[in-house]
C-alpha cells in the first residue's frame, strides 16, 4: 500500500486536501510519524482517522453508528421504567401505562440488539448498574417524588423523540432499519403524549405537544432545558408557518405543530448526567 | 448552525417549487397563446398539464417520486383538517372545556400542515379533496372521538409508511417532523377514550413497533372518507 498515491489520487478527486491535512508539508510529516511509530498493520485505521478529523465536518453516522447509538438509549429507557414500573410513588390507576412504556422500552432494547446482531455488531448488555436516574445526586427523590418522576420521565420521552427524528437521514440508505426506527420514534411519541398527559392533569403547565421551548417545556427539570432548545421553530423549509395563508396559525400553535431534531451530540450531551 | 439549516431547508423548498414556478410560467404562456388564438382551440396546448387536473376519469393524480409522497401526506392532511375544523366549527354535546382546547389546539396543527404542504408544494399540490363524513355522528362524543382515534392513528402508519418512499433527506425530516405530532394527537385521543391506551397493542407489535402502512393501504381506508377519486399509481414503491 502506497499511503502517498492515496492522498494523490483524493486530491485529484479533492484539490483542498492538503488544506484540509493543514498543508502538504503537515501532511507527510504527519505520514512520517504516522510510519515510525505505528505498525504497519494499523496504518489504515490511522489513515481513516486522519482523514476523519479533516472531512469531519462533512461526515455521517453509519447505520451501525445510529443503531448503536439507538440501543443505548433504549437500554437507558428500559432501566428507568423498570424502576419507575415498580416504584411506590406511582399511584395505582397510572400504573398500567407505565408497565407499557416499560415493555415497549425492553422490546426496542430486544428488538435493536436483534438487528445489530444481525448485522454483525456486537450489542453490549446494559443493566441498571449503567445509568444513575438521580444524574448524580441532581434529582435525589426521581423515584419517590411522582412530580419528579414524571418530569424526568418527559424529558426522556421526548429526547427519544427528537434522537430518532435526528437521525432518519442517517438511515436513508437502509430502508428496513429507516421504517423500523420510524416505527418506533412514533411510539416514544405517543409515550411522550402520554407522560404530559398525565403531568397536565396534575397541575403541570404542559400539553401533550411540546409548545415553544424553555422553563415550561422542560417541567422545571432545571438540566433538561436543553431537551427542548429549538422546539420552538415555526419556520420549516423557508415556511413560515404562523399564519400561513392568511389562517390564524398562532405562534405557539406553529412551533407544536412540528417537533424538531436533535443531533447525536446534543442528545449525548442531555442523557451523559444519567450514565454512571 | 441554525441558520446553515435553514439556508438548506430555503434551497430545498426553491427545489420543490422548482418545478412549479416553471410550470407556472408556462401556464402563463398558454394562457396568453389562449387569449390570442382562442378562436382555434388553443386550448388543445393545456393538455401539457394534464398532471394536476383534478377531474380525469383515473382521479387526482398524487404523481410520482417524492413529490408524489409529499402529495399522499397533503391528501391525508387535507382529510385531518376538515374533520377537526367541522369538529371545532358543530361541537359534539357534553364536550368538555379541556376536550375544546385538546380539539381546537389539533384541529390547528393539522391545518398548519395542509397549509405547509399546499404552500411547499406550490404549483406541484393537487387540488382541494372533497370529503364525505356523512358516516359520521358530529354531534355524538363518542362517534367523534373514535372517528378522530382512526385518522389519526392511521397518518401515523401511513407516515411510518412513507418515509421509505422518499430519496430525500430533508423531507424525510419534514415527515418526521409531522409524524411524531400526529402520534402526539393519537396517543391523547386514546387517552381521553380509555386512559392508558395511548399505545395500545392494537397498534403497537410484540417488538414495540407503532404500525406502517402502504400509501394503498391507507387509502383504501381513508377512501370512505374521501369522495374525489385518488390516483396513486404513480407513487414509488
Amino acid at each position: 500500500m502506497n499511503l502517498l498515491n492515496i492522498v494523490n489520487e483524493i486530491e485529484k478527486a479533492d484539490p483542498e486536501v492538503y488544506e484540509r491535512l493543514d498543508d502538504r508539508r503537515g501532511a507527510l510529516k504527519q505520514f512520517t510519524s504516522f510510519a515510525g511509530k505505528v505498525a504497519a498493520v494499523s496504518l489504515p485505521f490511522m489513515i481513516g482517522s486522519m482523514f476523519k478529523k479533516a472531512y469531519g465536518q462533512t461526515s455521517t453516522p453509519s447505520v451501525m453508528d445510529v443503531l448503536q447509538y439507538a440501543y443505548k438509549l433504549e437500554n437507558l429507557e428500559a432501566e428507568f421504567y423498570k424502576q419507575v414500573a415498580n416504584s411506590t410513588a406511582v399511584p395505582a390507576a397510572d400504573k398500567p401505562g407505565f408497565i407499557s412504556i416499560r415493555d415497549h422500552e425492553v422490546a426496542h432494547v430486544n428488538f435493536l440488539k436483534g438487528v445489530i446482531t444481525s448485522m454483525g455488531g456486537t450489542a453490549q448488555t446494559y443493566t441498571a448498574a449503567n445509568f444513575d436516574f438521580t444524574a448524580h445526586g441532581s434529582y435525589p427523590d426521581v423515584m419517590t417524588n411522582y412530580t419528579t418522576l414524571l418530569a424526568v420521565s418527559q424529558a426522556f420521552e421526548d429526547t427519544g423523540v427528537r434522537a430518532y427524528k435526528g437521525q432518519a437521514g442517517n438511515l436513508i440508505s437502509n430502508k428496513t432499519v429507516l421504517q423500523a426506527a420510524l416505527q418506533i420514534h412514533s411510539v416514544e411519541a405517543r409515550h411522550a403524549s402520554h407522560i404530559r398527559y398525565l403531568r397536565q392533569r396534575a397541575g403541570a403547565a404542559v400539553k401533550p405537544w411540546v409548545t415553544g421551548s424553555g422553563t415550561t417545556a422542560s417541567g422545571g427539570v432545571a438540566s433538561t432545558t436543553s431537551v427542548y432548545a429549538g422546539e420552538d421553530n415555526t419556520v420549516q423549509a423557508g415556511v413560515q408557518i404562523t399564519g400561513i395563508n392568511g389562517t390564524s396559525i398562532s405562534s405557539n400553535a406553529a412551533s407544536e405543530s412540528f417537533d424538531e431534531p436533535l443531533d447525536m451530540t446534543a442528545v449525548v450531551n442531555i442523557i451523559t448526567p444519567f450514565l454512571v | 448552525m441554525e441558520i446553515i439549516r435553514n439556508k438548506k431547508e430555503q434551497t430545498m423548498l426553491e427545489e420543490i417549487q422548482d418545478k412549479s414556478v416553471s410550470r407556472r410560467n408556462f401556464l402563463r404562456s398558454a394562457g396568453i397563446l389562449g387569449a390570442s388564438v382562442a378562436m382555434i382551440g388553443a386550448t388543445a396546448g393545456m393538455t401539457g398539464c394534464k398532471k394536476n387536473d383534478n377531474n380525469t376519469d383515473n382521479g387526482v393524480d398524487l404523481g410520482s417520486g417524492d413529490i408524489g409522497v409529499l402529495n399522499y401526506a397533503y391528501a391525508l392532511e387535507q382529510l385531518e383538517a376538515a374533520f377537526y375544523t367541522r369538529v371545532a366549527a358543530t361541537p359534539y354535546s357534553g364536550i368538555s372545556a379541556s376536550e375544546t382546547a385538546y380539539l381546537t389546539d389539533i384541529r390547528d396543527h393539522e391545518i398548519a400542515h395542509r397549509e405547509f404542504f399546499k404552500t411547499a408544494l406550490g404549483a406541484n399540490a393537487i387540488g382541494a379533496l372533497e370529503v364525505d363524513f356523512s358516516s359520521i355522528n358530529f354531534g355524538d362524543r363518542t362517534s367523534v372521538l373514535n372517528t378522530a382515534k382512526a385518522f389519526e392513528d392511521l397518518g401515523v402508519s401511513a407516515y411510518n409508511g412513507a418515509g421509505r418512499l422518499l430519496t430525500n433527506a430533508t423531507y424525510l425530516l419534514l415527515a418526521g417532523k409531522i409524524v411524531s405530532v400526529e402520534a402526539r394527537h393519537a396517543a391523547l385521543i386514546r387517552d381521553i377514550l380509555t386512559f392508558n391506551s395511548f399505545a395500545a397493542s392494537d397498534v403497537i407489535d410484540a417488538n414495540g413497533l407503532d404500525f406502517a402502512r402502504t400509501p394503498s393501504q391507507v387509502l383504501s381506508i381513508a377512501g370512505a372518507y374521501i369522495k374525489t377519486k385518488i390516483n396513486a399509481s404513480n407513487l414509488p414503491s
